[in-house]
């Protein structure tokens, strides 16, 4: 069995990493909206711990990724798949904004939301069918601006 | 309080390995709003080899936890009691957002500042902002 270029253990790669990746965000406590607000409300009761998510989590990505950039391509695959535009842009300020807009008023970012899907909670449901909408939406802007 | 700061580290540590794993290995970027919207995006193009992954990742993301909350019992938070109108205007944001500025925190926060990204880390500061405004002017309308 071959182990380059193999989708089925791309495949088992992927699903093993998710796991540790939903269950990362549930010990993090970034699933709790309660506490994303909290983390969020820097100018009233601040709850400061979700910072150190991101610091933990960088902590090990700055230099895992320093030296993986040093490759040509990945182990298992014969390219990285990397996105290219560097460009500080409207859309992508825009994009943030209203990022943080949504984060701000309910608590979910995407992965806890998906996370929470499993609660078959009808509200967590409708953000992520909502979420999808706007995805699409902003898909298709996107189209069709750059025609 | 303490408790809490070492649960965010343990998470954050177990979410940077599997952005690591998944890059070092498959050289694919751990940002779930990409993840997601293409994962659905290309239902139509399901034979193409490049597909499954990202089903796979997201069964993962939704499996582990479920695991983690049925078999070892992990407390799940409560839910948001701010409601479906909320839910549903935060989640348009959150996914327009997203696709607009091509990334969300794990896209923009952990893999892109993880790349030493200008953009990404533009792109984090941006919505970190946002979101604590928007914290701030709904905590003074409550």
């Amino acid at each position: 069995m071959k182990l380059f270029n193999n989708p089925a253990l791309s495949g088992v790669i992927a699903l093993v990493s998710g796991t540790l990746f939903g269950l990362g965000l549930v010990i993090s406590g970034m699933t709790d909206t309660t506490k994303v607000i909290g983390f969020l409300n820097l100018f009233g009761q601040w709850d400061a711990s979700l910072m150190f998510v991101m610091a933990a989590a960088l902590a090990i990505t700055v230099p895992a990724f320093h030296f993986i950039s040093k490759r040509a391509n990945p182990l298992l695959e014969d390219r990285f798949c990397l996105p290219q535009n560097p460009n500080i842009d409207a859309r992508l300020l825009i994009g943030a904004v209203l990022f943080g807009i949504g984060w701000g008023l309910y608590g979910f970012c995407p992965g806890p939301a998906i996370v929470s899907l499993s609660s078959f909670n009808n509200d967590t449901l409708i953000f992520v069918a909502t979420m999808l909408v706007g995805m699409a939406v902003a898909e298709r802007l996107s189209r069709d601006k750059s025609h | 309080m303490p408790e809490s700061f070492i649960y965010a580290c343990l998470g954050g540590l177990l979410i940077g390995l599997a952005s690591i794993m998944l890059l070092a290995l498959t050289g694919k970027v751990a940002g779930i709003s990409g993840i997601f919207w293409r994962a659905i995006q290309n239902i139509p193009d399901a034979k193409h080899r490049d597909y499954n992954w990202r089903w796979l990742f997201l069964t993962g993301l939704i499996i582990g936890p479920l695991l983690a909350y049925q078999v070892l019992g992990f407390a799940q938070p409560a839910a948001s009691e701010a409601g479906p109108i909320l839910a549903a205007i935060a989640g348009l944001c959150v996914g327009f957002g997203s696709r607009l500025g091509n990334g969300c925190t794990s896209g923009h926060g952990i893999c892109g500042i993880g790349r030493l990204s200008i953009r990404s880390m533009t792109a984090t500061i941006t919505f970190m902002a946002s979101g604590i405004i928007t914290v701030f002017i709904s905590q003074q309308i409550l």
